[in-house]
């Protein structure tokens, strides 16, 4: 017997070392993300996936708002012009913007020779005597207007005022104003940059590389005396920042609720054997948690990280019962294998029934943390059951914690006489969350982001002040080429320039603006009249007016060149501002090509979207989709809380029949489930009375409390129907002849006692935390377990009931 | 000839001021000494605070067998606000605030940073500048001359910049009392401009 239980041992042992080093292999092929990638959809619909897409790399991704505050405006504006100069030598970046005219003279050259292909004027209708007569007229009115100063010198060249047209768009928009020839802010005390970057906002590193890039030369440009104060900010900021907020938080917590929970054992155990061995079952269960989800969902997000940090507390609650209920000086754990394992067992499956529920989730960053907790819960209990008694050496022993069990056991006898103010409590909490039941949730997907509120304001501050596009609605049009997606994209265009004309927009970008459809630079090149028919009508159209024909030779000549002249492709916008426009707003991906419209809203109005889809669709045009991305994000968002709350509520119904199975006894399901939902809306109150809305974090919060009190409530149980667990006849003698029979053992309360401790101090620690998902957590747990164990203990069945 | 004879040779705003009697002192002894001075016109410019006035530009440009002629209003209000608002052939905006340009016309509004557009900038800067009474501002891109009297006299601004003279030849605005009449812009390619200036009551 003694040879076999020695091989068991060694092979349980070998097992768990191989499982450990290959779960450690795992994690170190792991990839780590703190970005958006864990809020966004498993399966997304065309919208979601546009919406994920455009938080992934669109052109909002890929912008860092500057702003440069302190020293004065001059001082300010030259920062920005060095900063600036510098930046744009920078491959990191493909847009440095702070007003200065860099391609001023480059992007009017490239309009004005190709004026005949890109404006939208350009029709048969233009160049005939009529149209003719009506753009000339329409073009002298302008000389008599201040601009005429500026377009005086094109007229002999562009009498039909194509280019006037062309400049008209390319400053449609509006942008900041300038001080000492920067952008500054409207209250002009703080200079301004737009800067877009190569990489994507989802690339967290090149975000931070850019951002280092951006340091470096206010840095240089300032010189260390400046009292001048950098900002940034944007889409990649705010996943660099979280990132680092998220590790340095994950960091400080591990390490600070490793340090208490290993205090608190030490001074439980005053053994550092038992200690270290106590701390086995938890790091095998972190491990095998971080290997399970990188295999799962090929990157570990540092929420779950973070997550994992306070299940240690929870995963060190097995060992703790282990040495605690173990017989004191015998140190016989087959016995605790035979009498609190069961117990044990089904604490561990209704944890892993309730966060079942959440792998089922549509929300990546909800199914990672189910899966990370199932794993590690598991993995935890079994290498306490299976390994950890190998482990023990032969004189293990802990420190008697007898005295403090009989303490308890005092208490606990006495605990049901508070069962009135328990009830008054618990009623009082039931009142509390039917009336707040309208306002329990946030269902804004803002909740989530571990962005702070100042880095938020300024945000906002810099956005207003920039006028950046917020890219909050959008159309998009994909197709299989980029001629198809171009040509969609004109025939929208159209309708969306009707409804800027019923003043229902406040206008729109379109990539095809610059870069129009062969088909359509085509058919403009083919409404140019040839040179002597053009020349005829030229002389007809003048009639009337208070020019003379002769002026327009050099026109004649452009007209003569543009019916000749190749079309244009995208490589021809090259270094021009319009080359990032069209970059950014013409994409393609494999042999799928998309085109984004980005929409502006009227001042203070939001886009109406049924008006806007229906006359999208009466287009007719396949593959063309509006998008409002705030609306659409908070609709995802709401659906991950609807369907996470279904889920959970699922899980507790699953939980509630795996125990009927177990039990066979509705009463003692209901004896075991009671003190859990008593903790869960004694929280849930406790929550709502300090002004917090729940998201979805404090829903996972109390999945924990539900999924921890189990035991203690099953330790209760436990007690009162000791007959129902195969314990040996030697056993049940033993219990049978304690003075508390049918009362729980104190050694076991001892047990729940400081694992309820550890539990605590792991979730407690959370509350601290700056990332509110983090914090949201904490809270509920914390409380919500200690509410459970004392709920548990009040109603209890008694002995002598 | 460009003073309508119902207007005071005084503006009204004037003789309301508190130094009425010595101000029709001064303009008396100017009167009588014709020593009508920059220094005078521009301080007697600088106490208007704001003002309202109608205006017809006449362009001639070379191109064009004749004239363009354009209408609408002037708004100023010291010391650096100016709005030229032409309301034909076409509405078209032109509001100058301290630095920044506002061009605004169809749906379009146009900013522009004043010193991006010399040539621009020098003749709206010059009536802006007048009407401030601002003679440091002025001297800092022109050189003045006045001439005639009190009644009836021309500021010439000639460009110092090369960049402006390049742009601009010539700027006469011409005036009564503290009120401008005219201002006349002659470009370097012969074009010019001729807009004539009608006061209204203050808006």
């Amino acid at each position: 017997m003694r040879k076999v239980a020695a091989w068991r041992g060694r092979t349980a042992i070998i097992l768990w070392l191989a499982f450990i080093i290959s779960a450690g292999i795992i994690i170190s092929r792991s990839q780590f993300t703190a970005d958006l990638s864990a809020f966004l959809p498993r399966s997304p619909t065309p919208e979601q996936q546009l919406l994920l897409e455009q938080i992934r790399d669109g052109l909002a991704s890929r912008l860092i708002l500057v702003g440069i505050e302190g020293a004065d405006a001059p001082t300010r504006a030259r920062l920005s012009k060095v900063i600036a100069q510098r930046l744009r030598t920078d491959r990191t970046f493909v847009n440095v913007n702070n007003g200065e005219p860099v391609n001023t003279q480059r992007d009017r050259e490239f309009l004005f020779n190709n004026r005949y292909l890109l404006s939208p004027a350009v029709t048969p209708a233009h160049f005939s005597v009529n149209g003719l007569h009506a753009a000339l007229s329409d073009s002298i009115d302008l000389l008599a207007t201040p601009v005429g100063l500026m377009i005086k010198s094109l007229l002999p060249r562009d009498p039909t005022g194509e280019m006037v047209q062309l400049l008209e768009h390319l400053n449609s928009g509006s942008h900041p104003k300038l001080v000492d020839g920067a952008w500054a802010s409207r209250d002009g005390t703080c200079a301004l940059l737009l800067i877009q970057t190569r990489a994507s906002g989802a690339d967290t590193d090149a975000q931070q590389r850019a951002m280092t890039a951006i340091r470096n030369a206010f840095d240089t440009a300032s010189g260390a005396s400046s009292d001048a104060k950098l900002e940034m900010s944007g889409p990649g900021v705010f996943s660099v920042t979280s990132r680092n907020t998220i590790k340095t938080q994950v960091t400080r917590l591990s390490i600070l609720s490793i340090a208490l929970i290993a205090t608190l054992l030490l001074l439980v155990y005053r053994s550092f054997t038992a200690l270290v061995l106590g701390f086995l079952p938890v790091i095998s269960g972190a491990l095998a948690g971080i290997a399970a989800v990188s295999l799962g969902f090929g990157a570990v997000h540092g929420i779950t990280l973070g997550f994992g940090t306070a299940l240690i507390g929870e995963a060190v609650d097995y060992s703790i019962y282990l040495f605690v209920q173990s017989e004191q000086g015998g140190l016989d754990q087959s016995t605790w294998i035979v009498r609190f394992w069961p117990t044990i067992r089904l604490g561990v499956l209704t944890s892993t029934f309730g966060f079942a529920a959440l792998l089922l989730s549509g929300f990546p960053g909800l199914a990672q943390l189910g899966l990370y907790s199932i794993v590690g819960l598991i993995t935890a209990a079994l290498v306490t059951r299976f390994v950890l008694p190998y482990l023990l050496p032969a004189n293990f022993h802990i420190h008697d914690v007898s005295a403090i069990g009989r303490g308890l056991s005092r208490l606990v006898e006495h605990a049901p006489a508070l069962r009135g103010a328990a009830t008054i409590l618990l009623l009082a909490a039931c009142v509390i969350v039917f009336m707040h039941r309208a306002k329990l949730w946030n269902d804004k997907i803002s909740s989530l982001s571990p962005v702070s509120q100042a880095d938020v304001d300024l945000d906002t501050r810099l956005r207003a002040d920039m006028g950046a596009p917020d890219v909050r609605y959008l159309v998009v049009v994909s197709g299989v080429s980029q001629e198809s997606v171009l040509h969609s994209a004109e025939q929208v265009s159209t309708v969306l320039q009707a409804q800027v004309d019923q003043g229902e927009l406040a206008g729109f970008e379109t990539p095809s603006r610059f870069l129009p459809s062969i088909a359509t630079q085509r058919a403009r090149q083919t409404s140019l009249p040839a040179a002597t028919v053009l020349k005829t009508r030229l002389t007809q159209a003048v009639q009337g007016l208070p020019v003379r024909a002769q002026l327009f030779t050099p026109f004649l000549a452009d007209v003569a060149a543009a019916r000749q002249q190749p079309l244009l492709r995208s490589t021809d916008l090259e270094k021009t501002s319009m080359a990032m426009a069209v970059d950014a707003l013409l994409l393609r991906q494999d042999r799928h090509w998309s085109a984004i419209l980005p929409l502006t809203a009227p001042k203070a109005v939001s886009i109406n979207a049924n008006r806007l889809r229906s006359a999208l669709r009466a287009t007719g045009l396949p593959n063309v989709l509006f998008v409002d991305m705030k609306a659409e994000s908070d609709r995802l968002y709401s659906g991950y809380l609807h369907e996470a709350i279904q889920l959970s509520l699922g899980g507790l119904v699953v939980i509630i029949g795996l125990l009927l199975v177990v039990f066979r006894s509705p009463m003692r399901v209901l004896r075991t489930i009671a003190p859990l939902a008593a903790a869960v809306i004694t929280v849930v109150a406790g929550l709502t009375l300090l002004g917090q809305q729940l998201i979805i974090l404090h829903l996972v919060g109390l999945l924990l409390v539900v999924a921890v009190g189990s035991n203690y409530a099953l330790f209760f149980d436990r007690a009162d129907f000791p007959a129902s667990n195969p314990v040996p006849a030697r056993e049940r003698r033993m219990t049978e002849s304690d003075p508390m029979t049918h009362m729980i053992s104190p050694r076991t309360l001892a047990s729940m006692l400081f694992a309820n401790l550890t539990t605590v101090a792991g979730f407690g620690l959370l509350s601290f935390s700056k990332v509110s998902i983090l914090q949201a957590m904490g809270v509920t747990v914390a409380p919500g377990v200690i509410l459970a164990l004392i709920y548990s203990a009040i109603f209890a069945r008694q002995a002598h009931a | 000839m460009m003073t309508p004879p119902r207007s005071p040779f005084l503006s009204l705003q004037l003789l309301k001021a508190p130094h009425l009697a010595l101000v029709l002192m001064l303009a008396a002894s100017v009167c009588q000494s014709a020593e009508w001075s920059i220094d005078q016109l521009m301080h007697g410019l600088a106490q208007i605070r704001s003002d309202h006035a109608r205006f017809i530009e006449k362009k001639s440009i070379a191109m064009l067998e004749e004239p363009v002629e354009s209408s609408g209003e002037l708004f100023y209000t010291a010391p650096d606000h100016l709005e030229k608002r032409t309301l034909k052939p076409k509405p078209e905006s032109m509001i100058l605030d301290h630095n920044t340009l506002v061009i605004e016309h169809g749906h379009h509004e146009e900013y522009l940073q004043l010193q991006d557009y010399p040539e621009l900038a020098t003749f709206i800067d010059s009536i802006r500048s007048t009407l401030a009474g601002d003679r440091k501002s002025l001297e800092r891109n022109y050189r003045l001359s006045l001439e005639g009297t009190v009644a009836h006299w021309t500021l010439q601004l000639l460009p110092t910049d090369k960049k402006v003279l390049a742009v601009v030849q010539r700027i006469r605005i011409a005036g009564t009392g503290y009120e401008l009449r005219s201002i006349e812009i002659t470009q370097a390619d012969g074009d010019s401009s001729l807009m004539s200036i009608e006061k209204l009551a203050a808006p």
